[in-house]
């Protein structure tokens, strides 16, 4: 996932600090270097550093802070402020034209994705906001762009205008929205070529477009590995085009993403969506103090509630939880919660949404084999419907019956049934309430404290917003 | 002439150098890079007065600003201090020729020779093309046909990237194009099975070379990293000593992420060469020097342009003159 490195780095700073009862002006100035460099080498334009580090120091050398009881957490509240300021404060959302059809321009340089990422939003307001959308192909310049867009419009089942390769992308993006006006069609997504900010000729082209089509919005897409340079491309294609938002594409790569904190700050834009993987539902809105948290390694359990909210099913759910609570769990609920989690995407983008835990040692070496999860299916499967319901009949020659029927060694069916007992065991008491027992799983020492106040500030904002709806019950 | 030499000469004006039309193609290319660049170096140098902290720590900037990378930027600015102190050199001229040596002995190591590409005297050569998402691989390899269908040679082409939308007829275009034969499979199929077809049609139809056009993967992602090392291993079976070549392409505009990238497909593939592409943006492209002197890869082309002859061999002494002549220049 991406901004790993610049997490680390930021995090070792911070601990540095922490170690220290009394923060001195020279323990800051220690710091913010690490800090500036952290940011630089995580591809943050140096201008942005600057401003950043200069804002930051002001306040933490403050006299408020370094005088409270706890200057090192203040100095983290501050830095994790400041980050979500640099990327935009509120999360910003697509706009609608009042009038259909909304009319969405794809900008950027070449091989950003702006294709493929044209193909992903479509296909994600379809299926969250019920739209009806058109793409238009407008690249006539590279080879087999325009095949490209169709093949995705197939995939997707969404229509795709296209012209051929020898009409003017202005004549293909009007006589385009005219054809989505005639079909009723209520959301069109123009996919230009890919160009450089300094090509004259193919910028007026973009102008031409514009003012041809009047957008709603106009998408400048940057990968995310880009370096120095996106600070100047944003600019540039801002000054051109007056772009209302930022697509940031690439994400799922190891990149340190500073691209993400530059351009908002040089463009004044927001970043709306984020893509992050090959498949065509990998795009994400972007929510900027989330994001702020995940770098810190504050974890960001807002997205994994989100995420588990929308892929769990409610009802299972509830059964579920009472299952725990008179500790009838068995097989058959293993396997439900097991297709539900493996639906949420790979176990280790979630493991490092959970406080503290983007960082415990070792995390990086974790490659979690999804076949594990398909053998496991395949030992419960193997067992009785008798024996699923009811796991302590479990003997020792049924075990061996369930090993030549998985295809598996005994000591794996071993090991796992041993795995879910203790699972169950530990789901009971935390259903009751019981935490205790918990605190290991975050990791030691001074990441586990991290973990522990996200974990805590979480639980302080849940319990205002149930006060909140009883409330408004009343 | 050495690259030195040529540097020096230029600082003192001793002669004039003779500009070649690669030069030019370089410098044009890179004009805009090293305005931007050198602009910000002048000015440093117009505003120092004394050496101090301040000034090493806005030259670290500067480097780092041109992706030049973290590390090499330290050393660069750690080898100016260090030469500040033994010279005693104040004065602009001295300060402006120590980063250059600097820069050019990080990229030169003790190697001079010329990277190029190294071609199969008897028989097929293999050329994998390896790289991230977006960076230009297929329309490189299109130019790389060209330039192998110009000098004579027959070119086969192999559809190795299954997955991207519209990937296969991109090639085909090109194939056209420049008049080579294209092998494909069918879209989602095994890339490895294309591959172990175009060898064998390349082999069969005597061709000189064969460039495997390859999917963009990111390099995090093992699965994907797994599927191109059988891609190799196919290639390895049915062709002694092949692939003679195994390009990464490396988007100019990329920052840090592209020493990542170098690394891992170095360590799976073992990449012998490197090709920028974009250049004639404005983006530095740094990090290359960087890679050389962690990694050891050498860029073999430059992509300067969008027109099939923008394809260049990368000549180490160009680049790096064409980055700062504007500087060399404007300060005599």
């Amino acid at each position: 996932m991406a901004f790993e490195g610049l997490s680390e780095r930021l995090q070792n700073a911070m601990a540095k600090m922490r170690r220290k009862g009394k923060v001195s002006e020279a323990d800051v100035k220690e710091m913010m270097r690490e800090v500036r460099l952290a940011l630089l080498e995580a591809d943050v334009n140096f201008k942005v550093v600057k401003d950043f580090v200069r804002v930051v120091s002001e306040r933490a050398i403050g006299s408020e802070v370094l005088e409270s009881l706890s200057p090192s957490q203040q100095i983290l509240k501050i830095v994790s402020e400041e980050l979500t300021n640099l990327m935009g404060g509120e999360q910003s959302t697509i706009q609608m034209a009042a009038k259909a059809p909304t009319v969405v321009m794809m900008v950027g340089l070449q091989g950003a994705g702006k294709t493929t990422t044209a193909g992903k939003l479509v296909n994600h307001l379809k299926k969250t906001q019920n739209k009806r959308p058109m793409m238009i192909a407008a690249d006539i310049y590279r080879p087999a762009a325009i095949q490209q867009l169709e093949t995705l419009g197939e995939q997707l089942d969404i229509p795709v205008f296209s012209m051929g390769d020898q009409v003017s992308p202005v004549e293909i993006a009007k006589q385009g929205i005219q054809k989505a006006k005639e079909d009723h069609l209520d959301f069109v997504i123009i996919d230009t070529a890919g160009r450089l900010q300094i090509d004259e000729t193919l910028m007026t082209e973009l102008t031409d477009i514009k003012a041809a089509v009047n957008p709603t919005e106009i998408f400048l897409v940057v990968d995310a590995m880009t370096g120095q340079e996106a600070a100047n491309v944003a600019a540039s294609f801002n000054e051109q085009l007056d772009i209302t938002g930022v697509i940031l594409t690439k994400l799922d790569g190891d990149t340190r993403g500073g691209a993400a904190l530059s351009i908002r700050s040089v463009t004044g834009k927001p970043i709306k969506f984020v893509g992050q993987g090959e498949k065509l539902d990998a795009l994400e809105p972007f929510y900027p103090d989330r994001m702020a948290n995940r770098i810190l390694g504050m974890g960001d359990m807002l997205t994994l509630i989100e995420k588990a909210q929308q892929d769990f099913d409610e009802k299972k759910n509830e059964e579920m939880t009472k299952k725990l609570k008179d500790n009838s769990f068995d097989f058959n609920d293993f396997i439900d919660q097991m297709d539900q989690v493996s639906n949420m995407g790979p176990l280790e983008d979630i493991l490092k949404m959970i406080p503290g835990m983007s960082n415990a040692p070792g995390l990086e070496n974790l490659q979690i084999d999804p076949k594990d999860m398909a053998r496991m299916k395949a030992i419960v499967l193997s067992m009785t419907p008798k024996e699923r319901k009811n796991p302590d009949i479990l003997s020792q020659s049924r075990r061996r019956r369930i090993a030549r029927g998985s295809a598996r060694p005994i000591a794996e069916v071993n090991r796992m049934i041993k795995q879910f007992n203790e699972s169950k065991k530990m789901m009971s008491k935390m259903t009751k309430g019981n935490f205790d027992g918990m605190d290991g799983m975050f990791g030691q020492g001074v990441k586990g404290k991290i973990g522990k106040m996200a974990m805590n500030s979480m639980v302080r904002k849940n319990k205002k917003k149930v006060k909140k709806k009883n409330k408004n019950k009343r | 002439m050495g690259f030195f030499d040529k540097i020096k000469r230029a600082f003192t004006g001793e002669e004039k150098i003779e500009t070649t039309e690669v030069t030019e193609k370089y410098e044009k290319g890179l004009e805009k890079t090293r305005k931007s660049f050198s602009d910000r170096m002048n000015e440093l140098f117009a505003n120092f007065r004394t050496v101090d902290e301040d000034f090493f720590e806005e030259l670290e900037e500067i480097l780092i600003g041109a992706d030049v990378g973290y590390e090499a930027s330290m050393e660069i600015s750690d080898a100016l201090r260090q030469e500040v102190k033994l010279k005693n050199a104040k004065s602009q001229g001295e300060v402006q020729q120590v980063i250059i040596e600097k820069m050019v002995e990080i990229y030169e190591k003790d190697n001079t020779e010329k990277p190029e590409i190294n071609i199969n005297k008897e028989g097929l050569t293999v050329i994998l093309v390896v790289g991230v998402n977006g960076v230009g691989k297929t329309t490189t390899i299109g130019k790389m046909a060209k330039r192998y269908q110009t000098e004579g040679k027959t070119v086969v082409l192999a559809a190795g990237d299954t997955f991207r939308a519209g990937a296969i007829e991109q090639l085909i275009v090109w194939g056209e194009r420049v008049g080579a034969q294209v092998v494909t499979g069918k879209a989602g199929s095994d890339p490895a099975a294309v591959v172990f077809d175009a060898v064998r049609q390349a082999k069969k139809q005597q061709a000189d070379v064969l460039i495997v056009d390859t999917a963009g993967r990111l390099q995090n992602k093992v699965n994907l990293m797994n599927e191109l090392e059988k891609m190799k291993r196919v290639i390895e079976k049915e062709i002694v000593d092949g692939p003679h070549e195994v390009l990464l392409v490396l988007d100019a505009t990329t920052g840090q992420n592209a020493m990542v990238q170098a690394k891992q497909f170095k360590q799976t593939t073992n990449v012998t060469g490197i090709v920028l592409t974009k250049l004639d943006g404005t983006a530095k492209g740094g990090i290359v020097l960087a890679i050389r002197k962690e990694l050891d890869i050498p860029v073999k082309l430059v992509g300067l342009g969008e027109a099939v002859d923008d394809l260049q061999e990368f000549d180490p002494g160009e680049y790096i003159y064409g980055l700062f002549s504007g500087l060399i220049k404007d300060s005599m």
